[in-house]
């Protein structure tokens, strides 16, 4: 097991993730306000990201939000990948707006 | 009550991303009996207390989500007589021949406007629910392992035409609607629960922009306790949990949801009350106080029971 660091491109927030770890339970335990885990096995599609650098493991994930061009573009579920290095990625899904939203709010607090 | 024409949910036939990842969950955590695997590679499941060979059926696939879900009718006479009067209703069905799944006899299958697979059927083997027929024996083995449900109870399904597909139900299948949630407007119904029988629910709906999604299949425990000894397994084996253990306020039933390997919501349902069809006014809930219907001591409207479907 080794810890890598994930990288959110839009709000400059980094979090360490296992490698034996999905990077969405990583960003989960965060313990931030707003993530909205979904199905958490791939379906769903609310974690949907897009991995700029980095190298990762991944399981396979359903096909209703992940296409083969998809996949060859790094876009993929954060529920079904495992980092083997430092990762930098994009959250394109779902929970977008809230993890992007929870920046906003946090600089309205400082 | 005479129980005549569509008797109970039957069985469903659920993709999952991976297999044995999938037998895992269903037979050791869920605790579903395993009954067999057929030439296309797809392994059938029972809950412990029930009679007939299949109830849940897994098959590998590259999206997750619900192939078709079927209901057993009383005999071959009313199959007969319910595909005639779905073809007149202008339905168009198919036959599937007995042996296509195993232990199960001809299948009558057919789209509703959700876009959800619907089968009837009339004959599957009976196995036994290893108690014995004379002289049985209280519980076996298989009623303690994992969370042990005794049946599978009911699913909910989110697609469009929601109206449309009352209509179908209560028209043609015979089913009653027992409780409802109103549209923003009040003019229509967002989602309905419908039941064949006089339990609380055998099928429900939601309306939803996509067409054939599942919102989960629910298997039945029998108390309370059993549903937070199921979150005690859940929270164990690290099974991600959705809502609950709480109580819903649309059929008063006790639940937790939580997802399987792949993504496909399950429910762990026990309670409700006991409608019959002479109930002639559903219960109604206004959209505004859908929280209530959904998790009646928190009266909170889930994000994830709105949006995430598979």
């Amino acid at each position: 097991m080794s810890a890598f660091q994930i990288r959110i491109i839009e709000t400059g927030e980094c979090f360490p993730c296992d490698s034996d770890q999905s990077v969405l339970e990583g960003m989960v335990k965060l313990g931030k306000r707003g993530i909205p885990a979904g199905c958490r096995g791939g379906a769903c599609g609310v974690c949907k990201v897009e991995v700029v650098s980095g190298s990762l493991e991944r399981k396979v994930m359903s096909r209703s939000h992940v296409s083969e061009e998809d996949e060859k573009n790094g876009r993929v579920l954060a529920c079904r990948i495992s980092p083997s290095s430092d990762l930098e990625l994009r959250v394109i899904g779902g929970m977008k707006r809230s993890v992007c939203k929870q920046e906003s709010e946090k600089s309205f607090l400082k | 009550m005479a129980m005549t024409g569509v008797l109970r949910p039957g069985h469903a036939q659920i993709r999952v991303l991976d297999l044995e990842e999938g037998v895992r969950h269903y037979r050791d955590i869920l605790g579903l009996v395993e009954t067999g695997r057929d030439a296309q590679g797809r392994v059938y499941f029972k809950c412990w207390d029930e009679r007939d060979h299949n109830s849940f059926i897994l098959r590998q696939a590259d999206c997750a989500g619900l192939d078709f879900f079927g209901f057993k009718v009383l005999d071959t006479a009313t199959l007969n007589k319910l595909d005639a009067d779905l073809q007149a209703y202008g339905v168009k069905t198919e036959r599937i021949p007995a042996g296509d799944m195993l232990e199960t006899g001809e299948r009558v299958r057919f789209e509703i406007p959700s876009g959800h697979l619907i089968e009837l059927y009339a004959e599957k083997t009976s196995v036994g629910n290893g108690c014995g027929l004379v002289n049985p024996v209280a519980w076996t083995a298989d009623s303690e392992r994992g969370i042990a449900p005794v049946r599978l109870d009911h699913a909910l399904l989110y697609g469009p035409n929601v109206a449309a597909v009352q209509k179908l139900f209560t028209e043609v299948l015979g089913f009653y609607l027992v409780e409802r949630v109103l549209t923003p407007d009040g003019a229509g119904n967002v989602a309905i629960w419908l039941s064949c029988g006089h339990k609380v629910h055998d099928i429900a709906f939601a309306e939803y922009p996509e067409p054939g999604k599942l919102h989960h299949c629910s298997f039945l425990l029998e108390t309370w306790e059993e549903v937070l000894r199921a979150g005690d397994i859940m929270s164990v084996n690290k099974t991600p949990v959705d809502i609950g253990p709480t109580r819903h306020g649309v059929t008063r039933g006790c639940t937790i949801y939580a997802w399987d390997p792949s993504g496909n919501r399950f429910e762990t349902f026990m309670g409700g009350y006991q409608p019959y069809p002479d109930y002639k006014e559903a219960l109604t809930w206004t959209f505004d106080n859908f929280g209530q219907g959904l998790d009646y001591p928190q009266r909170k409207l889930h994000e994830t029971f709105l949006t995430v479907v598979s």
